[in-house]
């Protein structure tokens, strides 16, 4: 059984209130920190884990933390990304359902270590649930003396608050959710001043996602080192997946970053295979944004090596044979699946969820989609793959934000692995409307490396 | 700060942007810009055409930057180097963007009041490809008047936000601002409304293409048949000088806008008494032809000298106002 | 561009409401209640169903901040319903990994049964419905929500959707 760090008391009964929480060892890092730690201490715990951001780009948490920028009289803020919004991802919304203290001990930790004396959890708004939630539960840490004026008598004092989104995938970008939090349209920012110079209402500011936030936990009850110890290379700590397609078992595992992919699909302790007996066709390993890989490279890197569930395996071989590990949205395609289909509707997502502030991902978006939509319902033509990798590559790099590479990557993927399916639906048209193309040779093994 | 652009060195301030640095040396090798505006605090970054590499970040820290970037938002570091036009990669991206940004703009020049000295336009004919591989029907919308002076069209727009910026910084009160989202997004005022304020006006002057247009001007005359003519008035408004370029056919002046640069921005903000009330030649002072920079088609028709005009020299009245004028042309 | 004449009359916002306003004000450092904003939104729509531009102009008052202010954040964020729904707006998720088993026979399945289009409102008033974008709920998939707690129905097959649209119909009776 592998180690829980985040959900070790998940299956608790009434672990979402304070007092079965607390009695679980609940708000022991707090007291550690507040009383035993200097904020410097928490950031160097943090370091030394090597925990990397878990919302999608894999940044080191501890050096964010370090580039804040520490200037006198100046307010500094802590902000939650809890707006989860990356098709095949939903780790935050579990978390945050069934247990969420775990969140708000890590806020409060993460908040001293930056000396944030007023925080927020920006969560999106259709997670009106959620939100409730972490209120009640905000209220209950409050009443118990752990969020306020002097918190455990240590003179550290925290507000926190939960921030309502309005319904916009963008706001997930670090400075577009700051500029929804200060009440305007959720335009991410050009970029430098970064957050941690210029954030909200233009202080320092550092912006986590949920997941991160709760691994500060562990981290400073057990030590950074302790922490470092799981996983493999710089791959650290435990990481929260979400599995969800046509498997037998979806939902959120935690694992030790190194498990195999294999294993992972395969075994009954996560996803237990493909639903209904069918085969393995595609897996997105990262969320919608990260490149689609065929069932021969996910399992395998392109050297024959097992891939395993850590940033470096997943991207082994880079976009041309690789993907990323991302926020951990682990989508699986049984043979049934449409490939083009898919890479449609993942195209109309991003179509719908530009901001519309800079030209390459407003117009492309949307020109993508289109194509997408003739070729999937029998109009395509031989030379629309050509002129869908060219577009994609006019929008990838040359946005303000990283929305623009996510709309062009699962397109440009989709079309390098699968393009004899994109091709069957030029040629086949009326066919392809009725009937799919099925595992085709997706499956097959790869050809043995050449020797050298 | 010394900078690199092309080849070229040039001595600029500590934050000044790539793209004004750019601009001090000129020429060439100056970056396209369809959002930023010098006079207009936080414009920028949004249309893309201004994108550069940065093949040394600075002396200091000499790595190249990993991707293009927006040399308008942009500051140098001492020793940086920069590639524009002698980057293929910057050629190849900045005619992705001349695409993106012409995909949904509607190409009707023949009828638009803009043609001419429309920045699309020139980008287009600069930058881009002859021919579309778009093959879908263009976003459209319905033209509408903001005012009885400014008419908004739409379609044409390429979302610059630049009227955003005047209507915030320039007049007292902004009524119009970015409604929707991605290509849904349009400028409106949502509920119908005239934008109207003493510097409503200047949106007209900042828009790049003929999305917002002078209704007082509409379907006039085509701009290059029209000849420029410097002048100014002693105008009451407190912030507004007076300094404007009239645009006469014969005789009349058709419009007045704002004294435009070599890359289109306004010199000067002008108010709406200026622009629109003053159209006789008898409100005004004249100074001399506006010298238009001589690739413009506009300059085309153009008369470069320092000569009163004929509608000066048979009016007595104007001959009076303009002496200075005919004492410069004597002295000449 | 809406007509002068389209606008309704205008609303009144309880004391209550006007009071739960200066509870999600109080959040925010001083001079930044425009932060409130989103909030503010949510609130005024669980009132009325959905945000009209009367509403919002008395959210712009309510914050000191111009009315274009309000209209550009409401538009920006598919949330905000500009326009009168039906009394249950039921939003089912239409993005990939709930594509994949099988929302796109509930959204036909919602269609025929209510027998209404995408954003149309059944003749009672009572029902209409729209595919949104992802939910982040994939493991459950297929999800639908109504407002205004945006409350989730999982792993949806026909006849939940048929439970579900019967219990809502006798709720409305109530």
């Amino acid at each position: 059984m592998a180690r829980k760090l985040l959900l070790e008391h998940i299956n608790v009964p009434g672990i979402n209130t304070f007092d079965v929480y607390r009695s679980k060892g609940g708000y022991a890092a707090v007291e550690k920190a507040l009383k035993t730690l200097t904020p410097d201490e928490v950031v160097e715990e943090v370091k030394k884990s090597g925990l990397r951001g878990r919302g999608g780009a894999g940044f080191p948490t501890g050096m964010k933390w370090s580039f804040l920028a520490k200037p006198e009289g100046v307010a500094r803020y802590m902000v939650c990304n809890a707006d989860e919004s990356e098709p095949g991802t939903f780790k935050d919304r579990y978390l945050m359902t069934y247990i969420p203290h775990l969140l708000i001990e890590g806020m409060i930790v993460s908040s001293y270590a930056l000396g944030a004396k007023v925080s927020y959890i920006y969560v999106r708004g259709e997670m009106m649930p959620q939100i409730r939630i972490l209120e009640k539960a905000i209220a209950e840490a409050k009443n118990a003396g752990f969020l306020g004026k002097n918190i455990l008598g240590t003179g550290y004092d925290l507000e926190l608050y939960v921030q309502p989104g309005g319904g916009a995938y963008i706001c997930g970008e670090e400075t577009a959710l700051l500029e929804s939090l200060e009440g305007k349209r959720g335009n991410p920012r050009i970029k430098p001043p970064f957050p941690a110079i210029a954030g909200l209402y233009g202080c320092p500011t550092v912006v986590n996602n949920v997941e991160s936030i709760a691994a500060v936990v562990p981290i400073i009850n057990d030590g950074g080192e302790e922490y470092a110890k799981i996983g493999i290379g710089r791959s650290t700590g435990t990481k929260l997946i979400s599995a969800s397609g046509n498997i037998n078992k979806p939902g959120i595992y935690e694992i030790e970053l190194g498990v195999p992919v294999e294993e992972f699909i395969y075994s009954e302790e996560y996803c237990g295979g493909i639903a209904n007996g069918k085969r393995l066709k595609a897996v997105v390993a990262g969320g919608s944004s990260v490149p689609i890989l065929p069932a021969n490279l996910i399992t395998k890197t392109i050297n024959q090596q097992a891939r395993l569930m850590t940033y470096e395996s997943l991207s082994d071989g880079g976009f041309a044979t690789g993907s990323m590990m991302g926020s951990g949205g682990f989508i699986v395609f049984d043979e049934d699946q449409c490939i083009v289909r898919n890479t449609w509707n993942f195209a109309r997502f991003y179509h719908h969820e530009s901001c519309g502030q800079c030209s390459p991902c407003r117009e492309g978006t949307g020109w993508m989609e289109k194509v997408l939509h003739r070729l999937e319902y029998g109009h395509g033509k031989m030379s629309d793959m050509d002129l869908l990798v060219d577009v994609s590559k006019k929008i990838e790099g040359n946005t303000i934000c990283p929305l623009g590479d996510a709309a062009a990557w699962p397109v440009a993927s989709a079309i390098r692995h699968f393009r004899d399916e994109f091709e069957w639906h030029v040629t086949n048209g009326p066919e392809a409307i009725t009937r799919n193309f099925g595992l085709a040779h997706y499956a097959d093994p790869l050809p043995e490396p050449v020797a050298s | 700060m010394k900078v690199t652009i092309d080849g070229i060195s040039v001595e600029v301030e500590a934050g000044t942007s790539i793209l004004n640095a750019a601009r001090v040396i000129g020429g060439d090798i100056v970056p396209p810009a369809m959002c930023y505006y010098s006079k207009l605090e936080g414009s920028g970054g949004k249309c893309r055409t201004c994108l550069v590499k940065v093949s040394k970040g600075s002396e200091k820290d000499p790595r190249p930057m990993p991707k293009l970037v927006a040399s308008c938002r942009t500051t140098v570091m001492d020793g940086m180097e920069v590639q524009n036009i002698t980057s293929p990669e910057v050629v190849e991206a900045r005619k992705g963007i001349v695409e993106m940004l012409l995909i949904n703009h509607p190409l009707d020049c023949p009828i638009c009041d803009q043609a001419g000295e429309c920045h699309l336009q020139d980008l287009g004919y600069e930058h881009g490809l002859a021919k579309t591989r778009y093959e879908f029907d263009r976003r459209t919308f319905e033209k509408t008047d903001i005012g009885d002076k400014i008419q908004l069209h739409m379609t044409r727009c390429i979302l610059c936000y630049r009227c955003v910026f005047v209507a915030d910084q320039i007049t007292d009160h902004r009524i119009h601002g970015i409604l929707n989202r991605g290509d849904h997004s349009e400028i409106s005022t949502y509920i119908q409304a005239a934008v109207d304020n003493d510097f409503s006006g200047n949106v007209i002057d900042v828009c790049p293409v003929g999305a917002l247009t002078d209704r007082t001007f509409r379907f006039k005359n085509r701009v290059w048949f029209t000849k420029p003519v410097d002048a100014h008035r002693d105008c009451d408004h407190e912030k507004c000088n007076g300094k404007v370029t009239l645009w006469y056919k014969g005789e009349d002046v058709l419009r007045v806008t704002a004294r435009k640069d070599v890359y289109g921005e306004v010199e000067e903000f002008i108010c709406n008494t200026c622009r629109f009330d003053k159209k006789k030649t008898a409100d005004w002072v004249i100074e001399g032809p506006r010298k238009i920079s001589h690739q413009s088609v506009i300059s085309s028709n153009h008369y470069d000298t320092l000569q009163p005009l004929p509608v000066v020299k048979t009016n007595p009245l104007l001959v009076e106002a303009n002496k200075e004028q005919f004492d410069r042309q004597t002295r000449l | 561009m809406l007509k002068v004449e389209e606008i309704q009359t205008p609303v009144a916002f309880s004391a209550e409401l006007i009071a739960q306003f200066a509870d999600v004000v109080s959040r925010y450092p001083e001079g930044k209640q425009k932060s409130a904003l989103l909030p503010l939104l949510h609130l005024v729509q669980a009132e009325f169903g959905w945000v009209s531009p009367p509403a919002m102009d008395k959210v712009a008052e309510y914050l000191d901040i111009l009315p274009i202010e309000v209209y550009e954040v409401a538009s920006f964020y598919s949330m905000y319903l500009l326009r009168p729904q039906g009394k249950y707006l039921l939003e089912v998720c239409r993005t990939g990994p709930c594509c994949l088993v099988g929302a796109e026979k509930i959204m036909k399945y919602i269609e025929e049964k209510l027998g209404v289009r995408e954003g149309e409102v059944t003749p009672d008033g009572l029902f209409s419905w729209r595919g949104v974008e992802c939910l982040a709920a994939c493991g459950f998939a297929p999800v639908l929500q109504i407002g205004p707690e945006y409350t989730f129905y999982e792993n949806l097959t026909p006849e939940k959707v048929d439970k579900l649209v019967a219990d809502l119909t006798a709720q409305s009776k109530n």
